[in-house]
């Protein structure tokens, strides 16, 4: 994997055009897409603010239970984004799952990213086989896809 | 009469970065319209040009989804604590039918994208 690209002077804050994230996470991650396929699987990662490192997992139910569509419980969104306020957390990571098709947003997933400043990480599951995972940023509905660096032990065992 | 509103990332351009603004009213529509006389623009990003509530955000007041008050009718007291959070959904499914599933409450999309398999 190669090594984080220096951020433009117009990247946003601590935004790098490289999502560094551990090889259990994303192991987690797929194994969540894996479960619930055929539905779209979601979820975020949080991470210490300002680090940009996603840390620490949250499966979060798609009430939409659907092929082709997620959306996050409200009441569960509430009680995760205050946990993650109150441990000085943001949601590094928002990831879910293409069930048939590519990795890669959807004029749904554009038009609905509110997270600025978080990667969005889709997998898809289209192959029984293998999986597709790749990473973007969305943001004033412009998309930029970003490399994805996957490391070992960023997390404390 | 004080309500504090906390402010999604996204839409602290509009409060000059603030995270936790104040405002007033007693019901979510004079809050809203009493925040827009503050931070111009927030109330586009609120509510749709039909009057709806908009189905980019989420509205809590206190601990619940203001969907289930209510919605922009929902009753507020002095003290109330306003959370605004960006509304997380998206998906393969297009958006014109995305978008006719969202706007309701979580419990109803459930059953509404069931049937349409």
């Amino acid at each position: 994997m190669s090594a984080a690209t220096p951020g433009s002077p117009h990247s946003h804050g601590n935004v790098n055009s490289v999502l560094t994230i551990d090889s259990a996470i994303v192991d987690a991650i797929v194994a969540h897409a894996r479960r619930d396929h055929p539905d779209e699987a979601c979820g975020v990662v949080a991470g210490p603010i300002g680090s940009d490192l996603p840390t620490r997992l949250i499966p979060m139910d798609n009430a939409a239970r659907s092929m082709t569509f997620y959306e996050f419980d409200s009441m569960e969104q509430l009680r995760v984004w205050r946990e993650m306020d109150d441990n000085d957390e943001e949601p590094v990571v928002i990831y879910h799952s293409h069930t048939a098709t590519e990795a890669y947003p959807s004029r749904t997933d554009i038009s609905f990213a509110g997270e600025p400043g978080a990667h969005y990480v889709l997998v898809s599951t289209r192959e029984s086989d293998s999986e597709e995972i790749r990473s973007f940023r969305i943001v004033d509905g412009v998309v930029t896809e970003e490399e994805i660096n996957i490391v070992d032990a960023t997390v404390d065992a | 009469m004080a309500i504090e509103v906390r402010v999604p990332t996204i839409l602290r351009s509009y409060t000059g970065g603030a995270k936790t603004v104040e405002g007033a009213g007693e019901t979510l529509t004079a809050l809203i319209d009493d925040l827009d006389a503050k931070h111009k623009g927030l109330k586009g990003r609120l509510i749709t040009p039909e009057g709806g509530l908009h189905r980019f955000v989420n509205i809590y007041v206190n601990d619940e989804d203001v969907r289930f008050l209510g919605a922009l009718d929902a009753k507020l007291s002095d003290g109330d604590s306003i959370t605004i959070l960006p509304a997380v959904a998206g998906g393969a499914l297009g958006f014109a039918a995305a978008a006719a599933l969202l706007g309701r409450p979580s419990k109803h999309l459930a059953a509404a994208v069931s049937t349409k398999g």
